[in-house]
C-alpha cells in the first residue's frame, strides 16, 4: 500500500493488527510505503498508466483524485462494501470520489469547515464569539478587534483554496466552481461575491494575506502561534496542525461553526480528504476491499480515526459515541467536547463538485486568479471572466 | 564421432576465442564494439523516449484510450500562461549567462594566480554549494526570502535601508531570488571548468608575453581569453540547456509548482503541471517537444555565431 502521510501509515498498520487478531482465519499482510505527496501521486498515476508497479491499496489526495478517473479508471469499485453502510455514512464525500455512480474512493473523514477563534485575543477587544452569525457580523467583530489590539482578524490564503472554497460551497444549492452537472461557473456570484469581500477585508486591514501563501506555510504557523491573528476558518482536519506546529495556542483556541452569507443559510461545508483506491492491477483485490472496509468502514475503525488522527470520521453514527468524549491530546488543546460542533451543523455540511476539471480550475486560482485580486487588488470580475476563457 | 573428442572442443574455445580477438583488433568493428555501451544507453534512455515523446505529443493519452488527435496538443499550447513560462524561462537563462560566465571566469583566473592567498581555501568554498541538494538548498532560500520582517531578507534590506519586501511575491524579486539561488549553487562548478582550461595554457606564452613587456591585462586579454575560448563555448552550452530546463529551484522555492500569478513558473514547470499534475502526458509531451527544438535552435545559433562549425584554420 502506497500513502503520502506518516500518520496514515501508523493508522493502517494498526488497523492491520486489529485485522488479524479479529481474523485469524484471513490473515493478511500490510506493507505501508510513504512517499512525498507529489511523487507519490505521479508515481501511481505512471505505474496505473503503464499497467504494471503499481500496490494494492493506495491513498489519492482529493484534488488529485480527478486524474485518476479520466479515461477508463484503473480502480476497483467499491460499491459491493459502500452500499450496505450508506445510510450511516455523510454521502456528500463519497460522491467526490465517484464517476457514473461507481465509488471508487473511501475517505477518512469529513472535512467539515469550521472556525478557530483566539479567544485570548477575542477578549482584549471584547467581541463574543457566540455574537458572530453571519459574515458581515465577523467583519464588524474584526474590525473591533483590529481597533483594540491592532491584530488583523484573520489570514486569507493567496496560493491556496481553504480560505475561499469553504465560503463559496456554502452558498445554498449545489453550485461552487463548477454548477451540479459539470459547467465552468466561477464568474457567477457564488464565486465573485466572496472574492469581493475578502478583498474589501484585505482593504480594510481587517485581514492580511497568509505570510508564505497558505495556511501549511513554516511562515504562517510561527505568526499564528506568536498570537499573530484573530482567527482562522479551515477543515476540522486541521486541529492537528495546531497541536504540532501551534503548541503556544493550547488552551487559547475555541471552535466554532463558520459564519454565513445569509441567516439560515448552511454553516459549513466538506473540504480536502484522501480517498483509499485499490486498484485493477491488484492481485488481491478482495482481500485489499475487505480490509479497507473495515478499516474506514466500520465503527470500530472510524471511532479509530478519530483517537489516532483526529479527524471528524465519515460515519455519523460515531459522533455521539462515548469513545469520541475520551480525553486525547485535541481534548487536552481545545477542551472537551469537540463534537459537539459537529453535530450542531450535521445537516449543514455543503458537498463540492469535483470532475475531470478541478485540477485545472484549482491550478487557476492557486497560480493566479487569487493573487491578482488579493494581493495586486485587482477588479474581480475582470479577473474572473479572464480566467474563465482560459479555462472553457 | 571426432566432434565429440576433447581436442576439438579446445580447438571450437579456440576459434571462438580468436573470434572474439578479430573482433577487438578489427579496424572497423573494434571502435562500435567499444562505443556499444554508451550507443545502447544512449538508444534506450535517451532516443527511445524522444521518439515516444514525438508520438505521444499528437496523442490524447488515457489509460485503456489513446487515441491520435493530430496537432490539438500544440494548438492548446497557444496561450499566455505557456508564454509566461517561455518568458520567464528565457530571462532566468539570461540572466545566468550574463553572471555565471564572466563571473567565474574573472574568479577562476584569480585563484589561478600564485599571488592569491588562502586560494585553496576559496576554491573548496565555492564549490561547496553545488554539493548540497537542491531540494535542501531551495527550502533554505525560500525561508530566507520570507515575507515576514524577521527573515534573512528582510533584516538585510531594512539595516541598509529599504522596506521589508514580499520577496517571491513580486515579479522582480523572485527572478532575483531564482537567479541568486543559480549563482550561488553553479559559480562552483563553471569555475571548476575555467580552471581546468586555465591549466593547459601553456605557460611558455605568458613567459614570452612578459618578454615582449606585456601588461596584465594584455596578458589576460590577448592570451587568457581566446585560449579559453573552447571552454568558455562548453560552459555557454551547458548553461543554456540548464537555463531552460530549470525547474527544481522554483518547484522549492515556492513550497510546489505554484508561484503567485506564475512569476516563477518555468517550461519543465507547465510540463510537470499538465502532464502530470493534470494527468495530460500528450500535452506534456508536446511541451517537452517545444523545449526540446527551443533550446536546439537556440543552441545551433550559439555555436554558429562563435564559429564552431567553420573549418580549422
Amino acid at each position: 500500500m502506497w500513502t503520502f502521510n506518516e500518520l496514515h501509515k501508523t493508522f493502517y498498520d494498526d488497523m492491520a493488527k486489529r485485522w488479524n487478531a479479529a481474523n485469524p482465519e484471513k490473515k493478511i499482510q500490510l506493507t505501508v510505503n510513504v512517499y512525498p505527496y507529489d511523487d507519490m501521486h505521479n508515481k501511481l498515476l505512471v505505474a496505473l498508466q503503464s499497467g504494471t508497479g503499481a500496490p494494492d491499496l493506495a491513498d489519492i489526495e482529493l484534488n488529485k483524485f480527478p486524474n485518476f478517473l479520466k479515461g477508463e479508471p484503473q480502480l476497483i469499485p467499491l460499491n459491493d462494501i459502500v452500499e450496505p453502510e450508506i445510510s450511516n455514512l455523510v454521502k456528500s464525500r463519497l460522491d467526490i470520489y465517484a464517476k457514473d455512480g461507481q465509488y471508487y474512493g473511501i475517505d477518512f473523514h469529513v472535512g467539515a469547515a469550521v472556525i478557530y477563534y483566539n479567544k485570548e485575543i477575542l477578549d482584549k477587544a471584547g467581541v463574543n464569539p457566540d455574537d458572530i452569525v453571519t459574515w458581515a457580523d465577523y467583519e464588524a467583530a474584526g474590525k473591533k478587534v483590529l481597533d483594540a489590539t491592532g491584530v488583523p482578524m484573520t489570514t486569507l490564503e493567496t496560493s491556496d483554496l481553504w480560505t475561499l472554497w469553504p465560503q463559496v460551497a456554502q452558498a445554498p444549492g449545489k453550485d461552487d466552481f463548477q454548477t451540479a452537472d459539470g459547467q465552468l461557473n466561477i464568474t457567477s456570484p457564488i464565486v465573485s461575491g466572496p472574492l469581493k469581500w475578502q478583498q474589501n477585508l484585505i482593504k480594510s486591514k481587517i485581514a492580511i494575506p497568509t505570510p508564505g501563501g497558505n495556511h501549511h506555510a513554516e511562515e504562517y504557523y510561527g505568526m499564528m502561534n506568536g498570537g499573530g491573528a484573530a482567527s482562522v476558518w479551515m477543515p476540522m482536519w486541521y486541529m492537528g496542525r495546531f497541536t504540532d506546529y501551534m503548541p503556544d495556542l493550547k488552551g487559547k483556541i475555541v471552535i466554532k461553526p463558520m459564519p454565513v452569507w445569509n441567516p439560515g443559510e448552511p454553516r459549513s461545508a466538506g473540504m480536502g480528504g484522501t480517498g483509499t483506491a485499490v486498484t485493477k492491477t491488484s492481485k488481491n483485490q478482495d482481500a485489499a476491499k475487505s480490509f479497507l472496509a473495515y478499516a474506514k468502514l466500520s465503527k470500530e475503525g472510524n471511532i479509530e480515526i478519530w483517537k489516532q488522527l483526529g479527524f471528524d470520521p465519515l460515519r455519523s453514527d460515531v459522533w455521539d459515541a462515548p469513545e469520541l468524549k475520551e480525553p486525547n491530546k485535541f481534548t487536552d488543546y481545545f477542551g472537551p467536547n469537540i463534537f459537539d460542533i459537529l453535530t450542531q451543523v450535521k445537516s449543514e455540511i455543503e458537498g463540492v463538485n469535483i470532475n475531470e476539471k478541478t485540477p485545472a480550475i484549482s491550478d487557476a486560482f492557486k497560480t493566479s486568479v487569487i493573487t491578482r485580486i488579493l494581493l495586486d487588488n485587482e477588479d474581480v470580475d475582470k479577473v474572473l471572466s479572464e480566467a474563465a476563457n482560459q479555462l472553457k | 564421432m571426432e566432434s565429440n573428442s576433447p581436442a576439438s572442443a579446445a580447438n571450437a574455445g579456440g576459434l571462438k576465442r580468436r573470434k572474439l580477438t578479430g573482433i577487438l583488433y578489427s579496424q572497423k568493428i573494434a571502435p562500435w564494439f567499444f562505443v556499444l555501451p554508451f550507443v545502447i544507453s544512449f538508444a534506450l534512455f535517451f532516443i527511445y523516449p524522444v521518439l515516444s515523446a514525438v508520438n505521444m505529443s499528437f496523442q490524447q493519452v488515457l489509460p485503456g484510450q489513446v487515441e491520435y488527435i493530430g496537432l490539438e496538443n500544440y494548438e492548446k499550447l497557444w496561450n499566455p500562461t505557456f508564454w509566461k513560462a517561455i518568458v520567464n524561462s528565457s530571462k532566468y537563462t539570461f540572466y545566468t549567462l550574463l553572471i555565471l560566465i564572466p563571473l567565474p571566469l574573472v574568479l577562476a583566473v584569480f585563484l589561478n594566480s600564485k599571488a592569491m592567498v588562502l586560494r585553496n581555501f576559496y576554491r573548496s568554498t565555492l564549490f561547496i554549494p553545488a554539493l548540497t541538494s537542491v531540494v535542501v538548498a531551495g527550502t533554505v532560500f525560500r525561508l530566507a526570502f520570507g515575507e515576514l520582517e524577521g527573515s534573512l531578507m528582510n533584516t538585510i534590506a531594512v539595516s541598509i535601508g529599504f522596506e521589508p519586501q514580499r520577496w517571491l511575491r513580486r515579479e522582480g524579486l523572485a527572478m532575483f531570488a531564482l537567479v541568486l539561488l543559480a549563482c550561488w549553487r553553479w559559480i562552483g562548478v563553471n569555475l571548476l571548468y575555467f580552471m581546468a582550461g586555465l591549466q593547459n595554457i601553456p605557460k611558455e606564452l605568458y613567459e614570452s608575453a612578459d618578454i615582449d613587456g606585456a601588461n596584465n591585462w594584455n596578458k589576460f586579454s590577448r592570451i587568457t581569453l581566446p585560449l579559453l575560448k573552447p571552454i568558455t563555448i562548453y560552459v555557454f552550452t551547458i548553461s543554456i540547456y540548464g537555463g531552460y530546463a530549470m525547474f527544481t529551484e522554483s518547484y522549492m522555492l515556492w513550497a510546489g509548482n505554484r508561484s503567485p500569478n506564475d512569476i516563477g513558473l518555468t517550461i519543465v514547470g507547465y510540463l510537470y503541471r499538465n502532464g502530470l499534475e493534470q494527468n495530460n502526458l500528450g500535452l506534456g509531451s508536446a511541451v517537452g517537444i517545444v523545449l526540446l527544438l527551443l533550446t536546439f535552435v537556440i543552441t545551433i545559433v550559439q555555436l554558429k555565431l562563435f564559429g564552431m562549425f567553420r573549418k580549422e584554420e
